[in-house]
């Protein structure tokens, strides 16, 4: 049995999974939910690639040093190329994909560009007043969800920090807390609230605005976003009588029309409330370590996603330089995808020049995106086969624990990296 | 028969959950491939839980289960989980963000007859031709 294992399937980084093994396999996994578990019990029978590049449009088997080889003309040669994926590595392996992003002068991005790239804009506009998830637990009386469904894509986030778990000021958990839901569908999450709030689609940041507008003492019309008026002013009234809120936010604002001016809003309501109590902000990022991406990439080049390096400086222009500008205005001619899969994640303009493009794969296991690339590599799994650094979606970094081995010859994303960046530099020399 | 919707695409736990079994597994076609209606949206255009809809933006079009919401009411709104099938009808903009749209899309739903579902691997080879 290993006790505390961290689950490295979501940003709720649960560190207390206790994995049984049984001749050095997994056999059980205690503590994690469904989609952790599944995650650790699919590593034994996960349909796991060999080191395949295809020529004149044949895929064929080849050897670990021949497929890294061909991985590293394909970026000598490219002029722009993408380097693309990193939420599930280490931060360890981040820092030598930014190295490697540099030496062939790339453009460097991560998952945060579809998921929280905007909530990141919002930030570095007006600032991010947040805490740690240890905080809302102890503290928290008031928890808001707005566009997040944790029940589906953190779902321990409610057990272990934000609604049940007994905190220092909450002892009696859940009776202790009240729990609100804003949403544009009642969501499985929306049904456990005490009060859940029916946003029209689309129309988040009029309603973020008439909370706002009720805040700062003026009159709004009868109904907003298709929310009543006195259920508007409900909503201010809790918000500005707790002692500590805290407004987790999803998808729900960084995808719909406004992006990072939903967040903008959002933020700027956590500003306005903290005039009458103690209200927090944090976004819900979803992807295992996309957060420690960010933070590898600040220190790195300054910026925390869509990092241009092709001019041999750090350039950092969302709507330019993030992985689906590049992609749908067909700028990049290479495409190295590593600890992701946007071939099932990207809009179809995206997905059709990757296609087109030669296309690097450095995965631990088949995927749609496998499926179009020129070269496959097979990675271990980060926090189950490779251990590292990683950070929770409150900016906490955990260090995640190994509890198998990788299957023979298969690398860590660490040691391709690094290869390859070797082999770059060589042919470079040439 | 036919219904103008706005499309809205999110994580679910069986669509996360049989990803991670692998994006090749029927499970995972049978968690993704799914169109989630209001049963109002159903009646209009007359299809069960089960039946095929061709669901088609200004994009693309794909070929998908209908399924009766889990998560409603939402008239007018359907729902497909994150996934190839999804975002096979997403624009390509990210309106100067990074961030393309992957909710609030105008889509048409209709029912038709014994349509076939692609699983994920046919799906993407049958869009973008295929590397291997
Ligand atoms: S909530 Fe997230 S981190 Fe925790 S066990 Fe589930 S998938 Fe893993």
């Amino acid at each position: 049995m290993v006790t505390d294992v961290v689950c490295p399937f979501c940003g709720t980084l649960c560190d207390d999974i206790d994995v049984e093994l049984e001749d050095g396999k997994i056999k059980n996994v205690k503590h994690a939910c469904v989609i952790g578990a599944r995650k650790f019990l699919g590593q034994a029978h996960a349909h796991r690639p060999k080191p395949r590049i295809v020529e004149n449009g044949e895929a064929k088997e080849v050897s670990i040093d021949e497929a890294i080889d061909r991985a590293a003309e394909i970026l000598v040669e490219a002029k722009k190329p993408l380097l693309y994926g990193w939420a599930t590595c280490t931060c360890e392996a981040i820092e030598k994909g930014v190295a490697l992003a540099e030496e062939v002068g790339g453009v460097i991005d991560g998952t945060t560009s579809v998921c929280h790239g905007p909530s990141v804009l919002a930030i570095q506009e007006v600032g991010y007043p947040t805490n740690t998830l240890g905080e809302v637990k102890n503290r928290a009386d008031l928890v808001i969800y707005w566009g997040a469904n944790p029940m589906h894509a953190h779902p321990r986030h409610l057990s272990r920090y934000s609604i049940f778990p007994r905190g220092y000021f909450r002892e009696r958990g859940a009776q202790d807390r009240e729990l609100i839901v804003v949403d544009a569908r009642k969501t499985d999450t929306a049904k456990l609230a005490n009060t859940f709030v029916q946003v029209q689609p689309g129309k988040d940041y009029e309603l973020l605005s008439a909370l706002r507008t009720v805040l700062n003492g003026h009159d709004i019309p009868d109904e907003v976003a298709g929310v009543r008026k006195e259920d508007i002013i409900k909503l201010v009234d809790r918000m500005k009588s707790c002692q500590f809120g805290i407004l987790f936010f999803g998808m729900g604002l960084t995808m719909t029309p406004g992006k990072h001016r939903n967040i903008n809003n959002a933020i700027s309501l956590v500003q306005d409330l903290n005039r009458y109590t103690k209200f927090s902000i944090m976004a819900m990022r979803g992807h295992f370590n996309v957060t420690g991406f960010g933070e590898v990439l600040t220190w790195t080049t300054g910026f925390p996603f869509a990092v241009d390096l092709t001019r041999g400086y750090p350039r950092y222009n969302p709507g330019e330089t993030a992985a689906n500008d590049v992609l749908a205005r067909g700028e990049a001619d290479a495409a190295f995808i590593i600890a992701s899969d946007p071939v099932a994640h990207f809009p179809r303009r995206s997905v059709e020049h990757l296609a087109r493009i030669p296309l690097i794969a450095i995965v631990p296991e088949e995927t749609p995106t496998t499926q179009l690339a020129d070269v496959v590599i097979p990675a271990a799994f980060t926090g189950i086969e490779v251990e590292g650094t990683a950070y929770r979606m409150d900016r906490v970094p955990i260090r995640v624990r190994k509890v198998v081995d990788p299957p023979e010859g298969v690398l860590t994303d660490e040691e391709i990296l690094e290869r390859i960046h070797n082999r770059v530099k060589e042919l470079k020399a040439k | 028969m036919s219904i103008e919707a706005n499309l809205i695409t999110g994580r679910t736990f069986t669509q996360g959950a049989t990803m991670e079994e692998g994006k090749g597994t029927k499970a995972y076609t049978k968690a993704a491939a799914v169109c989630e209606m209001d049963p109002e949206d159903m009646m209009k255009i007359g299809v069960k839980d089960g039946d095929t809809v061709k669901v088609t933006s200004e994009y693309g079009e794909v070929v998908l289960w209908a399924r009766r919401s889990s998560q409603y009411p939402h008239e007018g709104t359907v729902f497909i989980p994150l996934g190839p099938w999804a975002n096979a009808l997403l624009a390509p903009g990210t309106d100067s963000t990074g961030m393309p749209s992957f909710k609030d899309v105008p889509v048409t739903v209709e029912k038709v007859e014994d349509g076939k579902v692609l699983e994920a691997f046919e799906l993407v080879r049958s869009i973008y031709g295929g590397g291997n």
